[in-house]
């Protein structure tokens, strides 16, 4: 088997792949922010939750998250769970897990923040949300930046794991193929495609930094 | 016209009481230096009156409006959101360590809140931006960032930021103690000209010939109390108290 030939058996996986990273993306980015809101409010109890779910997520691998999220509902409530729960299961699981991480990121961007900034906005007479959108948070992605180009190629790499609960994306398609035909270059054709994945991806978050570049932090 | 009157204020953090029933007044067009050694209360002083903290006792009114009074049970009373922002925007600050924003533009910096908190036009506030610059003598840095400017510089800007919205009385925290010496005089000269202005300002500072000079009135505070206040020229050449006496002896060498 040439490589022409696997990569277009394997493209409608690549599809789903890129599918479930763009999902995973757009949900846990914004849902990461609103988890950070709450590891730092006031209510001690919203905290104390918060501070747990972000401790299972990061302390659990993400393929037990998947099974958990894919079989929990027949397991534990005896529904039914059809073929095509798979890929909404799969990014649930992306999403709860990568928003944890988004979180900490975010928290760590915000506590990093000089109280002068807020001291600043207040006295020119800033409400709490226009200071946040409008000085603190651009000042803040500028800063984590870095940490989150980090978590956006793991999770190229991680969208691999939907293979645990049957998801067709690449490579579950792959190990399929590689498994009926004897042949390593399903798994060749894979490594490629994840690594001109995060070159894209890193080149893209690199333009991205430099458009933050226009300025420092003095 | 009295602009702020601060009766019996108290502040403590922790149980450790850092302003002591402190009352002062200031007139419209006066200049007000407040001096004394570090830890004096002089900057908590500031903040309560730009509502950077909350007063423990005491009064703190601004014309007409008190911003926080005490009650008949004793309790400390803040003024509701509204004549909160009233209040607001009676007053600007200027920062030691400048705080602007470094992701703006220095024009950006000076017209943001202008343009969105007193919903000036925007041609109008950009306006006001360039002449407060001119008179910075920033007038070509207007679409630099902060990060390209000296810290003299950066310290300008943020006069100019807080005057755009055009306050009745302007709070400065120590505007040259973050700066080198030899860009002190930038500032002070900036000060010299708001004076000359008929400014309402309020200087917490170390540069003790400054404050005689541009000061119409001196108020000394160590440990929280004010121990010495009266007209600059009087307070500085004839001080009355030891520990005044002591402090201008040690900041003078």
């Amino acid at each position: 088997m040439d490589f022409i030939s696997v990569s277009q058996q394997l493209a409608i996986g690549m599809i789903t792949t890129i599918e479930l990273f763009l999902l995973t993306l757009i949900l846990s980015l914004p849902l990461g922010l609103g988890v950070a809101f709450c590891r730092m409010s006031k209510n001690g109890l919203v905290r104390g939750i918060t501070k747990i779910y972000i401790s299972i997520m990061r302390g659990t691998p993400l393929m037990l998250q998947l099974l958990v999220v894919y079989f929990g509902p027949y397991l534990i409530f005896g529904i039914t769970i059809s073929s095509s729960y798979r890929f909404p299961a799969a990014l649930i699981a992306f999403v709860i897990n990568y928003a944890a991480y988004f979180a900490e990121i975010y928290r760590g961007g915000i506590e990093s923040m000089e109280v002068g900034q807020y001291e600043a906005a207040q006295v020119l007479g800033f409400s709490k949300t226009q200071t946040f959108f409008k000085i603190i948070l651009p000042q803040v992605i500028k800063r984590i930046l870095p940490s989150i180009t980090n978590e956006i190629i793991t999770l190229v790499k991680d969208t691999s794991l939907a293979y645990a609960i049957a998801v067709t994306e690449m490579f579950t398609l792959a190990k399929q193929i590689a498994a009926s035909e004897a042949t390593m270059m399903p798994y060749f054709v894979a490594g490629v495609f994840y690594y001109i994945f995060n070159f894209i991806v890193a080149f893209g978050m690199e333009k991205v930094e430099e458009k933050f570049g226009y300025y420092t932090n003095k | 016209m009295k602009l702020l009157e601060i009766n019996n204020l108290r502040k403590d953090f922790d149980g450790l009481e850092v302003i002591k029933d402190i009352s002062i007044s200031v007139e419209e067009g006066q200049v007000v230096a407040i001096i004394g050694p570090s830890g004096s209360g002089k900057s908590t002083l500031l903040r309560c009156a730009t509502m950077l903290e909350i007063a423990d006792g005491g009064e703190i009114k601004y014309m007409d409006d008190y911003l926080v009074k005490t009650d008949e049970n004793g309790k400390e009373v803040y003024a509701d959101r509204e004549t909160a922002k009233r209040i607001r925007s009676n007053f600007g600050l200027v920062f030691q360590n400048f705080n602007l924003f470094p992701h703006f533009s220095v024009i950006r910096n000076i017209t943001e809140a202008p343009i969105y908190i007193a919903k000036q036009n925007k041609s109008d506030a950009k306006k006001t931006a360039f002449d407060l610059l001119k008179k910075m003598g920033l007038e070509d840095k207007a679409d630099a960032y902060p990060c390209q400017l000296s810290g003299g510089q950066q310290q300008r800007v943020s006069i100019a930021r807080a005057l755009a919205l055009n306050p009745k009385i302007l709070f400065f925290d120590e505007p040259t103690s973050a700066l080198d010496p030899e860009l002190t005089g930038d500032i002070l000269k900036v000060i010299r000209d708001l004076a000359k202005e008929k400014m309402t300002m309020v200087i917490v500072t170390h540069e003790m010939n400054f404050a005689k000079e541009v000061a119409d009135y001196i108020v000394f505070m160590d440990d929280g109390v004010i121990v010495e206040q009266g007209k600059a020229q009087d307070v500085i050449n004839n001080p009355q108290s030891e520990r005044l006496q002591n402090f201008l002896s040690r900041v003078s060498n």
